[in-house]
């Protein structure tokens, strides 16, 4: 470390005096904020969005940039630490003062940087299926909302003659949410309570307040949880529906195929594995497992296969310290990333300007893109209409696509919804 | 844990009260007014508000570690426990501005709640969250102390103790039942005592009253190292069997140690909440526990205003180098870390005197007016 790098880590908050006193910022540049933890527990799902972003940035300067101004990324490190992505959110807005931010995957993370974007009036895109139940005018929610994945793929099944449903979660927001709001469809649908596993939890009242099984993050031992699933699915006509996050569904997949249970006897669908996924879990245990997102990779357009390759060829140009270069797949997180940036680029055209309040009214005016899962549409809420689509895991981590679902519209608002 | 240490009297008072009037005329008088005329902007000095926080976490570490040998790893369950009991009341002031609309907090709202559970009526009461930011933290450090020292735990046991101590209490938090909001734990908050949190004038009130909480706080551990208490203190550090031996009951000396310094870091979590503006389990993990030991080990160890540096210092290289190299801060810190270790045992704060060695050494008859 030389004598002038020390000196200037002293000087943080001269730093903030700096910016202040500078010269004007360069004329044709927009800086835009990429907010993602490059380090931590959550590195190997995020990292491959500051990469998308960055690869999405570079291919937008190509062609001219927004309004005729070449984007100028900040990219921050959340560090999977919660308090940390709000210092970042501030610093994004507040010193950096960038147009537009894209970043978090965790709903606390999320949560964690609501309160600085309503303070200073900014606009975060956020990509990653989440729980609903808010509706922010300073998030633009790329994310599918458990109408886009959770009741679509309970639909399939019952198509396919399901008629048994065993809820299984970690233990946290989005789980818990996404698996009452499905105790309310399958109920609505038809399926007898007692069709559906995983236990409730009932307050004083009787109300049902909690349903499904959960575990914490980290979880092992699902010996105990299969063993239920088997009994559950005895009679046949059962499916497992799965918000089990991470790392613990390596223990549960291995398990699983251990008793015995396979696709054909008693499918799980999850909600939380992408190809991305794949990178770090044994496709080998899953095959024939069910998926649902907004994308896979194996979805065959032209605009697909330009997305993937460009990609690809991006990634061997990139220098980017540290950028993983081999085995790179592209998943739905990834791809609504890419969407929202096209998104935003298409909502500052049509205002006219970065104007956070003119973007938004540009949003909510409904503005289109072709990506590479198809067509999306921004909608008066906030969300986003996209296609859903429901796969069969393959041996290598990859999806055989089985049904579609088009213009889904996204509803953030579910529980209590779905009346018998 | 560190018999080898040599008995070092305190510094001469005059160098602490030196040091001690400078911050407190920088942190109390120079920033909030820097800040109110617009030279430094609101983000730094709420960033240097959480630093102190910080610091007082530090503080807290440093009163076990380096003053009494007892490597706690639980100090930020505590810390952390602070923060959840003022987070309570800040909960309640957000009245019905929630996303559900509703007057409970929206996990509540969330988990089916349709009234509040009976523990947390008392917290809209200011003064009763305040309390508990004391009580709490204080009754569990008393107890936990109580079992542990009498046990005769010690050492790399004590440590491993606290620290399961602390992940025990992280999973309880985690739970959606333990209804204090599980892994999101509490956030959005709007008012503390009626003055809307997103103000700045609010954000520098909480400034100053952070950094004289502070600065009381280093006053009163600068007046306990002086005084009989504080030899016994040492005297537990340096050689616990002979201090027991000699006739002083070494448990209860911890037991208040160990509640003193849950206490300090108790208030520096209650304090960080509102400036922070999140609290949840993650504050909570060993994992925060070992960083506040590493702030105090760069800070300097054993020393009154080494854990501050540190704590100071190493958030400042974190906030600045997860903006200008995010991908390879890890490896600076990291950097940092074993450069310290290696070559500056006594931590940053011993870096002047180490630098007039040097001076001294290979500039003998340059400037014999310096050596005075």
């Amino acid at each position: 470390m030389s004598p002038t790098r020390i000196t200037s880590l002293f000087s943080v908050g001269a730093l903030a005096l700096a910016s202040l006193v500078s010269p004007a910022r360069a004329e044709d540049t927009v800086k835009v904020g990429v907010l993602h933890s490059l380090s931590g527990t959550m590195a190997i799902s995020e990292t491959s969005l500051r990469d998308v972003l960055l690869f999405t940035f570079d291919e937008i300067n190509a062609k001219g940039g927004v309004l005729g101004k070449k984007i100028e990324p900040v990219v921050v490190d959340g560090a999977s630490n919660w308090p940390l992505f709000a210092e970042k959110s501030k610093q994004l807005l507040e010193q950096d003062k960038v147009a537009v931010t894209f970043g978090c995957w965790t709903s606390v993370s999320r949560k964690s940087c609501l309160p600085v974007f309503e303070k200073n009036n900014g606009l975060l895109f956020y990509p990653v299926q989440y729980e609903g139940e808010e509706e922010s005018k300073n998030v633009a929610y790329t994310a599918e909302a458990v109408n886009q994945q959770a009741t679509p793929a309970v639909d399939y099944l019952l198509e396919q003659g399901v008629k048994k449903f065993y809820l299984l979660g970690s233990d946290y927001v989005y789980p818990q949410t996404t698996n009452l709001v499905l105790l309310e469809y399958l109920l609505s649908k038809g399926v007898p309570i007692e069709n559906i596993g995983g236990g409730f939890r009932k307050d004083a009242s009787g109300k049902i307040i909690s349903a499904g099984k959960y575990t914490p993050f980290g979880h092992t031992d699902y010996q105990q949880i299969v063993a239920e699933i088997k009994q559950f699915s005895a009679g046949g006509g059962a499916a497992v529906v799965s918000t089990l996050n991470g790392d613990t569904n390596v223990p549960f997949f291995k398990e699983y195929a251990a008793s015995g249970l396979t696709a054909e006897s008693c499918p799980v669908v999850s909600f939380s594995i992408s190809e991305d996924e794949f990178r770090g879990l044994p496709a080998d245990k899953l095959v024939g497992q069910l998926g649902c997102w907004t994308y896979f990779q194996s979805i065959k357009s032209p605009a697909n296969k330009k997305f993937s390759e460009d990609f690809q060829a991006w990634l061997g140009k990139s220098t980017v310290p540290g950028i993983v270069k081999d085995g790179r797949v592209t998943c739905s997180p990834m791809v609504l990333s890419y969407d929202g940036v096209y998104l935003w680029k298409a909502c500052v055209e049509k205002a006219g300007s970065f104007d956070v309040d003119k973007v938004r009214e540009a949003w909510k005016s409904g503005v289109s893109f072709d990506g590479p899962g198809g067509k999306v549409t921004t909608q008066p809420n906030m969300h986003l209409t996209k296609n859903v689509f429901i796969g069969e895991t393959k041996a290598d981590g990859q999806f055989k696509i089985l049904k579609s679902f088009d213009n889904v519209y996204g509803e953030p608002w579910l529980k209590g919804k779905f009346k018998k | 844990m560190a018999s080898s240490e040599k008995y070092v009297p305190p510094a001469p008072l005059s160098d602490t009260t030196v040091a001690l009037l400078v911050f407190t005329v920088g942190a109390v008088l120079i920033m909030p007014t820097l800040d109110s005329f617009g030279v430094i902007d609101h983000f730094t000095l709420n960033l240097w508000g959480k630093y102190l926080c910080y610091a007082l976490l530090a503080l807290s570490v440093n009163l076990l570690w380096g003053g009494t040998g007892l490597l706690s790893l639980g100090q930020a369950l505590f810390f952390a426990l602070g923060g959840y009991m003022h987070g309570m009341y800040l909960m309640r002031m957000i009245g019905d501005q929630g996303q559900y609309h509703k007057p409970l907090p929206d996990f509540l709202v969330f988990l089916g709640w349709t009234e509040l559970p009976g523990f947390w009526k008392p917290f809209e009461h200011f003064s009763f969250a305040m309390l508990m930011v004391f009580l709490l933290p204080g009754v569990i450090a008393g107890i936990f102390g109580w079992l542990a020292f009498r046990s005769r735990i010690k050492g790399v046991y004590f440590s491993i103790l606290t620290q399961a101590l602390t992940y025990a209490g992280a999973l309880i938090f985690f739970r959606n039942n333990t209804l204090m909001g599980g892994n999101n734990g509490f956030t959005d908050f709007k008012s503390e005592l009626g003055f809307a949190l997103r103000e700045p004038s609010t954000q520098r009130g909480l400034f100053i009253a952070t950094a004289v909480v502070l600065i009381g706080v280093v006053v009163f551990l600068r007046w306990l190292e002086g005084t009989k208490f504080g030899l016994v203190q040492r005297a537990i550090r340096d050689g616990e069997n002979r201090t027991l031996f000699s006739g002083y009951a070494t448990p209860t000396f911890k037991l208040f140690l160990f509640v003193l310094a849950a206490l300090i870091a108790a208030i520096g979590g209650a304090l960080y909440v509102p400036q922070v503006g999140i609290i949840n389990p993650s504050d909570m993990t060993p994992e925060k526990s070992l960083e506040a030991i590493v702030w105090v080990a760069v800070g300097g160890r054993g020393t009154l205003f080494g854990p501050i540096l540190g704590a100071v210092f190493v958030n400042m290289l974190k906030s600045y180098a997860t903006r200008a190299i995010p991908d390879l801060w890890l490896i600076l810190l990291g950097g940092l870390f074993l450069l310290v270790v290696l070559f500056l045992p006594g931590g940053l704060i011993s870096l002047p005197a180490k630098l007039r060695a040097l001076w001294q050494r290979f500039r003998p008859n340059s400037n014999p007016v310096n050596a005075a």
